[in-house]
């Protein structure tokens, strides 16, 4: 018996919403359709077309919406159907999402829950693949949070939707069919609910370590399989939350290999990699053997579904980074 | 010709209905001319304690206009961006929501905040610049002070969708609240505007939105902003009711808008208010308006002035007096002096105040942050406390 990442997420939703009547989702063709990759299924059926509510198709309106249920009292769960149709929420976002708690000296928080499927590796076509967390991530009064398990997925989201302050909930649309050894009862039960903002390390390693997030940890758990061959033992940490940052984890992780690969795949100029290389650099500098490397996606608009795998970080892309670590010394 | 038999005939009126209603759009559609009960029959019945009450806090309010925009030439305000002609539309704004509603106002409605009974100073914090939002908006049901444009919006529908959720919920506890929206013509042609009436219209949520049409944003004329027939039709494409009124009538802005907010109490659906008026003033402090319009179209408006409008009217039913005239006028010379008092002290702001509140808990980067700037200052302070002591010497 195994759970999906959707069942997963669709588990924290209805279990979120049974715990708390505040909880409400909204968004675009989440109620008879249950989301189109099926997330929100069955909510309009249990908690009704009103809790579980298809808006009109316009996503600065749900999130501006959202604000206003927010401010009364409600805790809104926004579903923005893909990465690239969320930005016309931006102004929503950046303006009084992420500023509310701050502009009212601390009177009004907006425990609001914004899930964005995101990233590629679906053959999806143009506007259905971008990774959007460095906008999010660049903005004071969010946090951002990305699951890349199944179990996590539905830890994640209960800890995001308990939150008393917006959480961009990312969700690797690339990991929704990735399934975990639960039967969808046991994910209540058998999943932990993580604290947002503590990073895992997935994999201990000896030589170096792969710091990544999201849509790309299986690509490093599966870069650190083979590195065994290559004599190389690479510890894997799993950010699971981009803000806040994981400082502690991270740098115990870079320490104790004293080298270290940031992998992403969103473009890497400007991107979060570049924050986290600098940040590593910073708090560890002379405990590093190299400089601290980056895999990401080049600087390109998203590119079409054939030739996305050239774009997409790969095993051997990861291990060739892990080559110029200055072995030889 | 052949006459098809019924039975066989093919459907030519067209597919079934489903795609949805169709209504009616002439009860939404706005009077062709703006409301007006000022010089009308209608201002004999009016309730004559209203309209002495709407005098004095019309007058009250030109003061408040004109004290801060002093505050500005004092340097005590960083900006300020004056309603003053706008007067009637904010005072009634303010005066025809119950306790348990809610007001949106953008950043240049401060005046409409005072009214519901903010401390000027409080009101006035955005403009002085020592933090973001100076009232608490939920003992006051004021959202802050919306700068970006018609970004409040959808937040009044969304507020007064929530309460109508709850009532649903515990029929006990449910607070027949609306929401009122203030936006001007300049922000009607935002996107946030639309969706807002759009979501508004579909939810049929208790909200009003109140269209404070002064003619200019900023500097562009409304013939550049819309070619609508007049921006109350616009509720009619979102299946709302958009109705006009003369924005400098007093009696005609409570009459309308308190008619609006008591349409959307009772769960008949949103309101699209218009109202015409103009801004006296320029945008703010900063602007030249000798830029953009003559001084006979701003002198034609004076004549048209909503306070100048009421007092005639009064004096001539008998309603106010010289003696009536100056009583108003020494409790505006008393609120302009309070005023004055608030801000006699310079505003102080605590440094750590940057991270208190950017998140409930702080995270560990913005604790460091906070303590590095901690430790700048008391080094400051340690090297100024030295400075003064060297001098001593």
């Amino acid at each position: 018996m195994s759970t999906t990442m959707v069942a997963a997420l669709n588990t924290a939703l209805r279990d979120s919403m049974r715990a708390d009547a505040n909880v409400h989702v909204l968004g675009e063709d989440v109620g008879a359709l249950g989301g189109v990759f099926r997330v929100t299924d069955g909510l309009a059926a249990e908690f009704g077309a009103q809790r579980c509510l298809d808006t009109p198709l316009a996503e600065a309106g749900i999130l501006g919406t959202a604000v206003g249920m927010a401010m009364y009292g409600l805790r809104p769960v926004v579903e923005m159907q893909f990465d690239a149709f969320a930005y016309p929420a931006f102004e929503q976002v950046f303006s009084h999402v992420a500023k509310m708690r701050n502009r009212t000296g601390g009177r009004m928080g907006l425990p609001i829950t914004i899930r964005v499927p995101y990233g590629g590796g679906v053959g999806g076509v143009e506007h259905h693949s971008d990774s959007s967390e460095a906008y999010y991530a660049h903005t004071p009064g969010l946090h951002v949070v990305t699951p890349a398990t199944v179990a996590d997925s539905y830890g994640l989201l209960r800890s995001a939707i308990a939150s008393d302050d917006p959480v961009v909930f990312l969700e690797p649309k690339r990991l929704y069919w990735s399934a975990a050894d639960f039967s969808p009862a046991e994910i209540s039960t058998a999943a932990q609910v993580p604290p947002i903002g503590r990073a895992m390390v997935r994999r201990p390693g000896t030589s170096a370590t792969l710091l990544t997030y999201g849509p790309s940890l299986p690509v490093c758990l599966e870069a650190a399989a083979a590195a065994r061959s290559e004599g190389w033992d690479l510890a894997v940490v799993d950010l699971r939350s981009l803000v806040p940052f994981d400082d502690e984890t991270v740098c115990a992780a870079v320490r104790a290999t004293g080298r270290a690969v940031v992998v992403h795949e969103a473009a890497g100029f400007a991107g979060v990699g570049a924050e986290i290389a600098a940040r590593v650099t910073e708090r560890c500098f002379h405990h590093l053997a190299a400089p601290v490397l980056r895999v990401t996606g080049y600087d390109i608009p998203y590119p079409p579904p054939m030739l996305e795998k050239h774009h997409l970080p790969s095993v051997d892309r990861i291990l060739d980074a892990v080559a110029r670590l200055q072995w030889e010394q | 010709m052949t006459v098809l038999d019924d039975s066989t005939a093919p459907d030519l009126v067209g597919p079934p209905n489903s795609h949805g209603p169709r209504r009616d759009p002439a009860p939404l559609l706005p009077d062709p001319e703006p409301v007006r009960i000022l010089g009308t029959p209608a201002a004999k019945t009016f309730d004559a304690e209203l309209q002495r009450e709407l005098y004095r806090r019309l007058v009250l309010g030109r003061r408040f206009n004109q004290q801060a925009t002093t505050l500005t030439r004092q340097g005590r305000l960083a900006v300020y961006p004056a309603s003053t002609g706008q007067e009637a539309c904010q005072i009634t704004a303010s005066m025809v929501l119950r306790k348990q509603d809610w007001l949106f106002p953008s950043y240049r409605d401060t005046l409409a905040v005072v009214a519901r009974g903010v401390r000027p100073l409080d009101a006035l914090t955005l403009m002085r610049g020592h933090a973001h939002s100076g009232y608490d908006s939920y003992e006051h049901r004021i959202a802050p002070l919306s700068t970006p444009l018609a970004t409040q919006a959808p937040h009044a529908v969304g507020l007064a969708h929530a309460a109508r959720l709850r009532a649903a919920a515990d029929p006990e506890a449910a607070e027949e609240l609306v929401a009122l929206a203030l936006v001007g013509d300049g922000g009607t042609s935002e996107g946030d505007f639309h969706e807002a009436l759009n979501f508004a219209g579909v939810l049929g949520a208790p909200v009003v939105f109140l269209v404070q049409n002064n003619g200019y944003a900023i500097s562009v004329p409304l013939a550049s902003q819309s070619a609508a027939p007049t921006l109350a039709h616009k509720a009619v494409g979102y299946g709302i009711v958009g109705r006009l009124v003369d924005g400098n009538d007093a009696l005609a802005m409570h009459s309308v808008l308190s008619a609006a907010v008591e349409h959307a109490r009772s769960g008949r659906g949103p309101v699209l208010v218009e109202a015409i008026t103009y801004r006296l003033d320029a945008h703010t402090n900063a602007d030249d308006a000798t830029r953009y319009r003559s001084a006979a179209e701003v002198d034609a408006w004076r004549a048209r002035d909503p306070l100048t409008l009421l007092e005639r009217h009064l004096r001539a039913a008998g309603l106010l007096d010289d003696a009536g005239v100056a009583a108003t006028a020494r409790a505006a010379e008393e609120l302009a002096t309070e005023i004055r008092t608030q801000f006699d002290n310079p505003p102080d702001p605590d440094p750590d105040s940057l991270f208190t509140h950017v998140y409930a808990t702080p995270t560990s980067q913005l604790r460091e942050q906070a303590a590095e700037l901690a430790a700048r200052l008391d080094a400051d302070a340690d090297a100024a406390a030295d400075d003064a002591e060297d001098e001593a010497r």
